[in-house]
C-alpha cells in the first residue's frame, strides 16, 4: 500500500464520513430528546436524496443558473425535513411518546415501510444519478492525488459545519437550550416552562432536515435505488449505537472511525468493507454496551 | 455454643462520602429474632444488602452457617438458605399473586421441566397455606400489580417464606399494613417462623412490633451498631433515644 | 375458546385449500414458516425483549441446508433437522454473551450480530454466492423422491404438524417455571436473583429455543423456495417478524401464524392490485391495529366471536 494509496483512502474515508455523520446525526438528536429510534430516518434520507435529484435535473433541464445547483441540494433537505419529518411528528410520533419502547419502535418501522413504497411511487424503481454538481465545481490534485472538489471539501466543511452548529445551537440559543433540558428531563423541563410539545416538534425537523441533508449531498455521489434509505439506517445506527445514543460529539469520532476503517479496507482488503462498521460495533458494544462515550448507565443483569 | 448462623467481620463501605458501614463485626445466633433500627441514612438497609450480596462492602467478610460469602451473588447467597423480604415491595406485577408464589416455590427445585406446567411442579398445599399466613388467600387470582402497598408487602415476605429458609432476612415488613392487621400477621408469622425454625431478622420502624416481637435488638447510628441487647434494654439507652428515637 | 376455533380454522384451510388451488402451496408453505420464526420472537417478547436481528437464524439455517444438501446429498428431513440445529448452536454461542443485556442494548446486539452474518454472506461470494445465493436443489424425503409438486404437498403438510407441534411445544413452555420464570424477567429480575434463579439463564434458554423456532422455519422454507439469499438475513426481515407479531397479537401463539398469513396474502395481493404497495397497506394497517385494537388481529377476532356468540364468555 503506497501513500497515494494511502492518501486516497483517508480522503475517500473522511468524505464518506462527513456524510455518514450528517445523516445518523439527525437519529442521534432525535433519539436523545424524544427517547424515539426513528427507523423511518432512513425513508428521510432517500427522500432528501430523490427531491435534490429532482431538483437537479430540473436545473438541468431548465436551463437555470448551474450555481443553484448546490444550494438546491440544501433547500430539498429542508423541504423533506419540515414536510414530511413535520407532519410525522404532529400526525404520529407525538401520540407515541407514552407507548411502550417496543411498540414505538415498530411503529417508526410501519412508517418506514410505508415512506419505501410512497418513494416507489413517486419516483420509480429506476437508478436516479445526478451528479452535475460535482462536475461543475471540478477537481483538485493534492499531493499527487487527483479529487473531486465536491469530495473534498464541499462534504467535509458542511459535517463540519453542522457538528458546530449543534454545539452553538444548543448551548448558546435559547431554543437550543431548552432542548437540552428537555432532553435530560422532560418532566422538570416542562415544569419550568419549556414547551416540551414545540421543542420536540423542532427537534425533529431539525433531525429530520439533517437526515435529508445527509441524502440530498449523498445523491450527486450515488446512485438511488430503492432499498438505498435501508442501508444507510443501519449503517448509522451502527455508527450512533457505537459512539452511544444521543452522544453528538462522539458520533463524529465514530463516523469517522468507521468511515476510514470502511475506506482502508475497500483497498486492502474488499470482502470486508461492509463488514468493518458491524464488527466494529459489535466488538465495542460487547465491551461497552452503553457506546463508546456515553456514561456507564447500561442494565446489566 | 454453637456457632453463629450468620457473622460479619469488618464490614466496611462509604458512599461518596457518607459512611454506611463502619467496621461492623456483629453475629447473629440460630433461633433469634432480631429487630434492626435507627434514622433512615445509618446504614440499616445497606448492611441488609451487603449480608444478601446485592452490595459489595469495601472490606471485611460475611459468613454463613460457618461458610464465607462475601461476595456472592444474591443468587447463590439465597441458595444457601438467606432469603429476603424489600422496603419497597419486589413481586412480578403482571403475574397472579398464586403465580408469584408458585415460581417462588419452584426455585428451591434444582432442575426444572420445561414442558411441565409449574401448579403441577410445586407443592400447592406449601403454597396455598403460606397465602393463608399472610391473609393473601382471598387475593390469589388478582394480578399482582392490583394490589394495595401493604398486602404488596405481604406477598414479598410471603415470596421470601416460601423458599425454606434458613434466616429470613425482611425489611420493613409492617410498614404500609394497616395497624390493626400489624398484630395480627407478625403473630402468625413469628409462629410460623418459630415452628419452622426460622431465624429472623428485620428492620422495623414500629418500637411496640419491636417490644412485642424481638428477642434482640440492635441500633444503627451513623453506619454503627450503637447499641445491642435486649429491646428493653437497648430501648433505654440514651444514645438510642437521642439518635434513633428523636430525643 | 375462540382461539382453538380460530385454529381450527386456519389448520384446515391450510390442508385443504392448496389441493384445489394448488398455487397456494408455496405462499402457504412460507407464510407457516415465517410464522416459525415470529413464534420465535414472541418467546422474546414475552420476556420482554425484543430482537431486530432474529432473521440471522432463518438465514444461517436456510444457508446450512443449502451446503449440507450440496456437498452430503442428505434426505430432506436429515437437511431440517442439520438447518435447524445450525442456529440453536449459533444461538447458543452468541447467547451466551447476548443474555447479559436488556432493552434496546439487546436489540442494539442484534441487529449488529445479523448485519455481520449478512455482510459476510454477501461479500465472501466464492463461499456462500454473494448476493445471488445458493440454490437448494430438491432432496428427497423421508426416502421418497418426489416430484416438484408432491414436494411442495408433502413440505406443505409437514409444515403444518411442525406448526402445530411447535404451538403447543411453546405453549406448555410457556406455563412452565421456566416460561414463567422468563415473564418474569420482564417485571423483576432482582426478584428473580433474590427467588435463587438466574436470569441469565432463563433468557438463555428463552433465547435458544427463539433460535431454534427461527431456525426450524428457515430450513423447510428453503426446502420450499429452493434458494437462500443473503436478503433473508437483512435487517428490515428481523423488522418484519417483529412486525408480525404485533399485528397477529403477541400473546398467543395463534397470533404469530394469523399474522404471518395476512402478511404473505397482501404482500401477494398487493402486487397484483395496489401496483405492488404492500407495505404502505400493511405499514398503515399496523398503525391503525396498535392503536385501536393493541392486542393485534387475535384480539380483534376473538373480540368478534364474543360477539357474534351473545356475549357470553368464550
Amino acid at each position: 500500500m503506497n501513500l497515494n494509496l494511502c492518501l486516497t483512502a483517508i480522503c475517500d474515508g473522511v468524505s464518506s464520513a462527513a456524510l455518514l455523520y450528517l445523516t445518523a446525526l439527525g437519529l442521534t438528536l432525535i433519539f436523545g430528546v424524544m427517547r424515539i429510534l426513528n427507523v423511518a430516518h432512513g425513508s428521510l434520507y432517500a427522500f432528501g436524496g430523490y427531491l435534490a435529484a429532482t431538483f437537479g435535473i430540473v436545473i438541468a433541464q431548465r436551463g437555470l443558473p448551474p450555481a443553484l445547483a448546490l444550494p438546491a441540494l440544501v433547500v430539498a433537505a429542508i423541504i423533506v425535513g419540515v414536510l414530511v419529518g413535520g407532519t410525522l411528528e404532529v400526525t404520529l410520533l407525538r401520540r407515541i411518546l407514552d407507548k411502550d419502547p417496543i411498540l414505538q419502535l415498530i411503529i417508526t418501522f410501519a412508517v418506514f415501510m410505508i415512506l419505501e413504497d410512497v418513494q416507489r411511487l413517486i419516483w420509480g424503481s429506476q437508478p436516479y444519478f445526478v451528479s452535475d454538481v460535482v462536475n461543475q465545481l471540478g477537481m483538485t490534485t493534492v499531493l499527487g492525488i487527483t479529487y473531486t472538489n465536491y469530495q473534498l471539501f464541499v462534504l467535509p466543511v458542511m459535517a463540519l459545519v453542522a457538528f458546530l452548529g449543534i454545539q452553538y445551537f444548543l448551548k448558546r440559543t435559547r431554543l437550543g437550550r431548552e432542548i437540552t433540558a428537555v432532553t435530560h428531563h422532560r418532566e422538570v423541563a416542562t415544569a419550568l416552562g419549556v414547551n416540551a410539545k414545540h421543542v420536540s416538534l423542532l427537534t425533529f425537523i431539525i433531525g429530520a432536515s439533517l437526515g435529508a441533508l445527509g441524502g440530498a449531498l449523498a445523491s450527486p455521489t450515488t446512485s438511488l435505488v430503492p432499498g438505498i434509505g435501508a442501508d444507510v439506517l443501519v449503517l448509522s445506527f451502527a455508527v450512533i449505537a457505537t459512539a452511544g445514543l444521543g452522544q453528538l460529539a462522539g458520533s463524529a469520532v465514530t463516523a469517522l472511525v468507521i468511515g476510514i476503517a470502511r475506506a482502508f479496507a475497500v483497498y486492502l482488503m474488499p470482502e470486508i468493507e461492509v463488514l468493518v462498521p458491524y464488527l466494529i460495533m459489535v466488538l465495542v458494544l460487547l465491551v461497552r454496551p452503553q457506546g463508546l462515550f456515553a456514561a456507564a448507565e447500561v442494565r446489566r443483569v | 455454643m454453637s456457632a453463629p448462623l450468620l457473622k460479619t467481620v469488618d464490614i466496611c463501605l462509604a458512599f461518596g462520602g457518607v459512611i454506611a458501614a463502619d467496621q461492623i463485626d456483629f453475629e447473629l445466633a440460630e433461633g433469634e429474632r432480631l429487630a434492626v433500627i435507627g434514622q433512615n441514612g445509618a446504614g440499616k438497609t445497606t448492611f441488609l444488602n451487603i449480608c444478601t450480596g446485592y452490595l459489595s462492602a469495601t472490606r471485611g467478610k460475611v459468613f454463613f452457617d460457618g461458610e464465607d460469602i462475601t461476595g456472592l451473588p444474591p443468587r447463590t447467597i439465597t441458595r444457601k438458605g438467606i432469603a429476603r423480604s424489600f422496603q419497597i415491595p419486589q413481586i412480578f406485577t403482571e403475574h397472579t399473586v398464586r403465580e408469584c408464589m408458585q415460581l417462588a416455590a419452584s426455585a428451591v427445585q434444582h432442575r426444572w421441566n420445561p414442558l411441565r406446567p409449574l401448579c403441577k411442579s410445586v407443592n400447592l398445599d406449601e403454597v396455598e397455606h403460606t397465602l393463608e399466613l399472610v391473609n393473601l388467600a382471598s387475593r390469589a387470582n388478582d394480578q399482582a400489580c392490583m394490589l394495595p402497598e401493604g398486602q404488596r408487602k405481604l406477598l414479598d415476605v410471603a415470596m421470601a417464606l416460601v423458599l425454606n429458609p434458613r434466616l429470613l432476612i425482611m425489611d420493613e415488613p409492617t410498614s404500609g399494613v394497616c395497624s390493626d392487621e400489624k398484630h395480627g400477621l407478625m403473630d402468625t408469622l413469628m409462629r410460623a417462623l418459630s415452628e419452622r425454625r426460622v431465624t429472623s431478622m428485620f428492620v422495623e420502624h414500629d418500637i411496640d412490633i419491636v417490644t412485642r416481637y424481638a428477642t434482640r435488638l440492635t441500633a444503627w447510628v451513623g453506619g454503627k451498631i450503637a447499641a445491642d441487647g435486649p429491646p428493653a434494654e437497648v430501648l433505654k439507652d440514651p444514645i438510642v433515644v437521642k439518635n434513633v428515637m428523636g430525643g | 375458546m375462540r382461539t382453538r376455533g380460530l385454529t381450527v380454522l386456519l389448520v384446515a384451510a391450510g390442508a385443504t385449500l392448496p389441493i384445489f388451488i394448488p398455487w397456494l402451496k408455496t405462499p402457504v408453505i412460507l407464510a407457516i414458516n415465517n410464522g416459525l420464526a415470529v413464534l420465535g420472537v414472541l418467546v422474546l417478547i414475552r420476556a420482554g425483549q425484543v430482537s431486530f436481528g432474529h432473521a440471522m437464524y432463518v438465514c444461517a439455517s436456510g444457508y446450512a441446508v443449502a451446503y449440507a444438501g450440496r456437498f452430503f446429498h442428505l434426505d430432506g428431513v436429515v437437511l431440517i433437522l442439520a438447518g435447524t440445529l445450525a442456529s440453536i448452536v449459533l444461538g447458543a454461542l452468541i447467547g451466551l454473551f447476548i443474555v447479559r443485556y436488556r432493552a434496546i442494548f439487546f436489540g442494539m446486539l442484534n441487529v449488529a450480530f445479523s448485519m455481520v452474518l449478512y455482510s459476510i454472506l454477501v461479500k465472501f461470494s466464492t463461499y456462500t454466492g454473494g448476493s445471488d445465493g445458493m440454490r437448494v436443489d430438491r432432496p428427497p424425503f423421508a426416502g421418497f423422491t418426489f416430484e416438484r409438486s408432491g414436494f411442495e404437498t408433502t413440505l406443505l403438510y409437514v409444515s403444518i404438524c411442525i406448526a402445530v407441534l411447535a404451538a403447543l411445544i411453546v405453549q406448555r413452555y410457556f406455563a412452565s417455571a421456566s416460561g414463567q420464570a422468563l415473564a418474569a424477567i420482564k417485571t423483576n429480575e432482582t426478584r428473580l436473583e433474590y427467588l435463587g434463579i438466574s436470569a441469565r439463564r432463563v433468557f438463555w434458554g428463552g433465547y435458544v429455543a427463539s433460535a431454534a423456532l427461527c431456525g426450524l422455519g428457515g430450513s423447510i422454507a428453503a426446502l420450499a423456495q429452493g434458494l437462500v439469499t443473503p436478503e433473508t438475513g437483512y435487517w428490515v426481515r428481523s423488522g418484519e417478524l417483529v412486525f408480525i407479531a404485533i399485528l397477529g397479537g403477541s400473546s398467543q401463539a395463534i397470533g404469530a401464524f394469523l399474522g404471518a398469513v395476512v402478511f404473505e396474502f397482501v404482500r401477494l395481493y398487493a402486487a397484483a392490485y395496489v401496483t405492488g404497495a404492500w407495505q404502505l397497506v400493511l405499514g398503515t394497517a399496523l398503525i391503525v391495529i396498535i392503536f385501536a385494537a393493541p392486542s393485534g388481529l387475535v384480539g380483534l377476532v376473538t373480540r368478534f366471536g364474543r360477539g357474534r356468540a351473545g356475549g357470553h364468555a368464550s
